[in-house]
């Protein structure tokens, strides 16, 4: 028991030192850790935001949608790109229903032309086949069917890119603190600290944002609009504010060729959006525009038509203005929606949990004061019950207690409302390793035993329980960071933490103190 | 200084002799549980059924009435509306609306805009979950706490007998039973965080049970010839002491939280608090007992009393009322 290296003293101390020092700045306010010196450990403890405030979204993709575009993409290449081949082909009766796309090739010679053309527009999906299907039926008649492969591999990629623009759209700046994180195959989690009001944040996230320009058909008369019927090659799309209008299929220039995209003022003052094309979009729209002076255009969002203004002259700087009945806000959010690009998904909020600030700093306030009670009730109750091991086993306590915040400091895991009751639990275990040895200790002595041999059997013995009983919370904190979500997760990791960081104090440092008590006072007895 | 002492130096409690009387006890309080939750059912939260919860909370005391009208104005379906914790902060529970996946957000939206309209110093946390969301919740949810349950046992299976670990199973499901049972009596919310707590539960319940299984082994290896019941009795008597220290000193800790804890939290800690007692109860009277009816004797461990503590209790084989 006596001979406790200097190595281990110092290596134990040293431990201590890092997890005291990691501690520290979650003490204090945030305002002035900012200003201590670069070399001082700065690092806070991440609140949760049920502790800080904030909004929680859980975000699904509707997949179903997903595989529609990719449908009506298809289609729509199939058309176009059908007829530019040489001779081209002529194609009939296109159909897109049972999730696969059939066509007719209406001469029977053209088929095998058709089926090579098809197969350019398919793709190796992965490592596995293709992603889509291309076979022939009846002679004339050919099938295009997405193959799941296919569909997986678009859904990871729209998952991706939807992930980027939710990031892009929620926090434009990079200044917040927002965790945007895919979660599963089709899920996202947006998390906002300090936002209270997700009503904007959801309006933000709610719509595709998919921007169009597209030239207005004229040919098509009222009757057949208002049917919702359109000639060849167009389609009828709804207004903002009511009716509808038919426009060509064809898209002049899209989102996707946009620079940038601003909130700005019209002539009158009106607040409205100016956008910026890239080189292509610029030529493209100066191209259409010049050869359709004085005839309208529609502004299409997401399929909804804005505005259709006549073209009065040639448009050539590649710059747009977008007029609508904004406010300033709306035009804002239409700006950051068009900056970060079109969501190439429909999300739908699934899981919202937001909790005011103000709420958040009372839990916190109830949560830490419940905690010190709980820390001095159970330290009174060890000092009355094992007198100067009752002193090491608080030392060990408190370092203990302090070990966890600096350690969820440290990887920035986040303090929740149940990891405040993690904690507390953890105080009132922490102190079951020393309890298991302080009561071997009596017993030995009971036994008869010397007062060293005693301690030393007491920390030998009590060590095989210590071992197995913190296994099985082991077992089921893993478990729960497992399985769990949200809160429970939270629960979870300060519970680890705390096992781990318990059994150190509990066992090393209060071995450490015990030994370097003995060896000065050589006790010949002990009251515990 | 006199130093507290719980139990008694020389405490020898005949623990066994109960131990029908505690078995049959323990079979109807969980029977009884299980039946209480079939018949009345939990009072299940928003987590695990979809809906939403809103708390609002006003700067005066709440005009629940007011709040009640505004809601019910809104055509949104029925909403209970109660105090929570405090006259200041009242609760909107509401079902599943139909519509789809997103619905239980938008409801909640509504209702959140037109409170705010009328009162301006109004609060929100808003817990909003879609129908999918919460049996996805609930599904994860009993599979972590059966695994646990699982994997404990199985780890005892393989530290001690398999004995030790249908013990630790049995004396698991017993406590789970029994804080289900006690949610399903008392209708108080079952959400989130009560699972953490009952896993919490699975894990401490085992701390008691771990800790004297240990003490029956060493004594096993130790006073080979005894019987098993007045072997148990040693046990349970030597590690009494411990088994009090430990509870009451979690349990202090949880008051603390009980009574000054933040509100929302208070379904976790109540669950722990509760789990913490029936744990010591069971540990001594459900995982113990079912060594006896499983057969356990000083030869369950022969194998392995070759080396380590056994050479040293062969040292001092004793009668168990030794020096105390």
């Amino acid at each position: 028991m006596l001979d406790f290296p200097r190595w281990k003293v110092w290596g134990i101390s040293l431990i201590c030192l890092i997890g005291v020092l990691l501690a520290v700045p979650s003490l204090f306010p945030a305002e002035q850790v900012a200003k201590w010196p670069k070399w001082v450990p700065s690092a806070q403890i991440n609140l949760g935001l049920d502790l800080a405030g904030g909004s929680h979204l859980l975000l699904e993709a509707d997949t179903s949608g997903l595989a529609k575009q990719r449908l009506e993409q298809m289609e729509e290449r199939l058309r176009v790109g059908l007829r530019r081949e040489s001779p081209p082909i002529d194609i009939g009766e296109i159909s897109t229903a049972d999730n696969k796309l059939t066509f007719m090739v209406r001469n029977p010679a053209q088929v095998d032309a058709a089926v090579e053309f098809a197969r350019t527009q398919t793709q190796p999906a992965g490592l596995g086949p293709r992603d889509w299907n291309v076979d022939v039926l009846d002679q004339n008649r050919i099938v295009m069917t997405p193959t799941q492969a296919g569909l997986d591999q678009a859904l990871t990629q729209a998952m991706d890119t939807a992930r980027e623009v939710v990031y892009n759209r929620v926090d434009p700046d990079g200044t917040k603190e927002v965790t945007v994180i895919r979660q599963g195959d089709t899920r996202i989690l947006v998390q906002v600290p300090g936002l209270e009001d997700p009503e904007a944040l959801k309006t933000l996230l709610g719509k595709t944002a998919r921007l169009e320009f597209k030239l207005v058909d004229q040919t098509a008369s009222p009757e057949q609009v208002a049917q919702g019927r359109a000639p060849v090659g167009s389609q009828v799309l709804p207004m903002q504010g009511g009716g509808a209008i038919a426009v060509k299929r064809r898209a002049i220039v899209t989102g996707d060729q946009l620079i940038d995209a601003k909130q700005s003022y019209d002539q009158n003052n009106q607040p409205g959006v100016s956008i910026t094309f890239d080189s292509t979009g610029a030529k493209a729209f100066g191209r259409v525009t010049r050869e359709n002076v004085n005839k309208p255009f529609a502004i299409i969002l997401d399929n909804v038509v804005l505005s259709a203004p006549n073209i009065n002259e040639p448009i050539l700087g590649g710059q747009a203005q977008i007029m609508g009945s904004y406010t300033v806000q709306t035009a804002n959010e239409l700006a950051v929606q068009l900056r970060s690009g079109k969501l190439p998904v429909e999300l739908r909020v699934i899981e919202e949990r937001t909790i005011g600030p103000e709420l958040g700093k009372e839990s916190i306030k109830w949560g830490g004061i419940a905690a010190g009670v709980a820390t001095l009730a159970v330290i009174l109750f060890m000092l009355i019950t094992y007198g100067r091991f009752g002193v090491y086993a608080t030392i060990g306590l408190i370092l203990n207690a302090l070990f966890i915040l600096g350690i969820l400091a440290l990887f920035g895991a986040s303090l929740t409302l149940p990891g405040i009751a993690g904690f507390v639990l953890t105080i009132g275990a922490a102190v079951d390793a020393n309890v298991l040895i302080n009561e071997r200790i009596r017993e030995e002595q009971r036994r008869g035993r010397r007062v060293l041999d005693a301690i030393e059997a007491g920390y030998r013995e009590a060590s095989t329980a210590i071992f197995d009983a913190n296994i099985t919370n082991v077992i089921a904190a893993v478990l729960m960071f497992y399985f769990g979500s949200g809160p429970i997760r939270g629960f979870a990791v300060v519970l680890m933490i705390g096992i781990v960081t318990s059994v150190f104090s509990a066992v090393n440092i209060t071995r450490m103190l015990v030994a370097l008590w003995a060896r000065r006072a050589r006790p010949r007895e002990l009251h515990i | 200084m006199r130093l507290l002492k719980l139990v008694p130096d020389n405490t020898n409690f005949d623990f066994m002799r109960w131990r029908n009387v505690a078995l049959v006890l323990s079979i109807i309080v969980t029977v009884a549980s299980i039946a209480l939750v079939a018949v009345r059912g939990l009072n299940l939260g928003v987590d695990f059924v979809g809906g939403q919860m809103i708390n609002v909370t006003f700067s005066r005391t709440a005009p629940i009435e007011e709040v009640r009208e505004t809601v019910e104005g809104l055509n949104v379906g029925d909403a209970s509306i109660q105090e929570f914790g405090d006259p200041k902060t009242i609760t909107i529970r509401m079902g599943l609306p139909d519509g789809g996946d997103d619905a239980a957000a938008k409801v909640a939206t509504r209702v959140r805009e037109a409170i705010a309209a009328k009162h301006p110093d109004a609060k929100f946390t808003v817990d909003s979950v879609s129908g999918k969301v919460s049996n996805e919740l609930y599904r994860s949810g009993a599979i972590s706490v059966a695994l646990a349950m699982l994997g404990i046992a199985i780890y005892i299976w393989f530290r001690f007998e398999w004995q030790f670990g249908v013990g630790a199973l049995v004396t698991l499901f017993h406590d789970v039973c029994m804080t289900i049972g006690f949610f399903s009596l008392t209708q108080l919310e079952f959400n989130l965080n009560v699972v953490a707590a009952i896993l919490t539960i699975v894990g401490y319940s085992l701390n008691d049970t771990v800790v004297i299984y240990d003490r029956i082994r060493e004594d096993l290896r130790k006073y080979r010839k005894m019987e098993i019941v007045p072997l148990l009795n040693v046990s349970l008597n030597e590690t009494l002491s411990r088994t009090m220290v430990t509870s009451l000193s979690i349990m202090f800790a949880l008051l603390a939280l009980l009574l000054i804890g933040p509100q929302v939290i208070f379904g976790l800690t109540i669950a722990i608090f509760l789990g913490i007692f029936v744990g010591t109860y069971s540990s001594i009277y459900i995982s113990s007992p079912i060594l006896v009816w499983l057969g356990v004797s000083g030869d369950s461990f022969l194998p392995k009393t070759s080396t380590g503590s056994a050479a040293k209790g062969g040292e001092r084989v004793a009668t168990p009322n030794e020096g105390y």
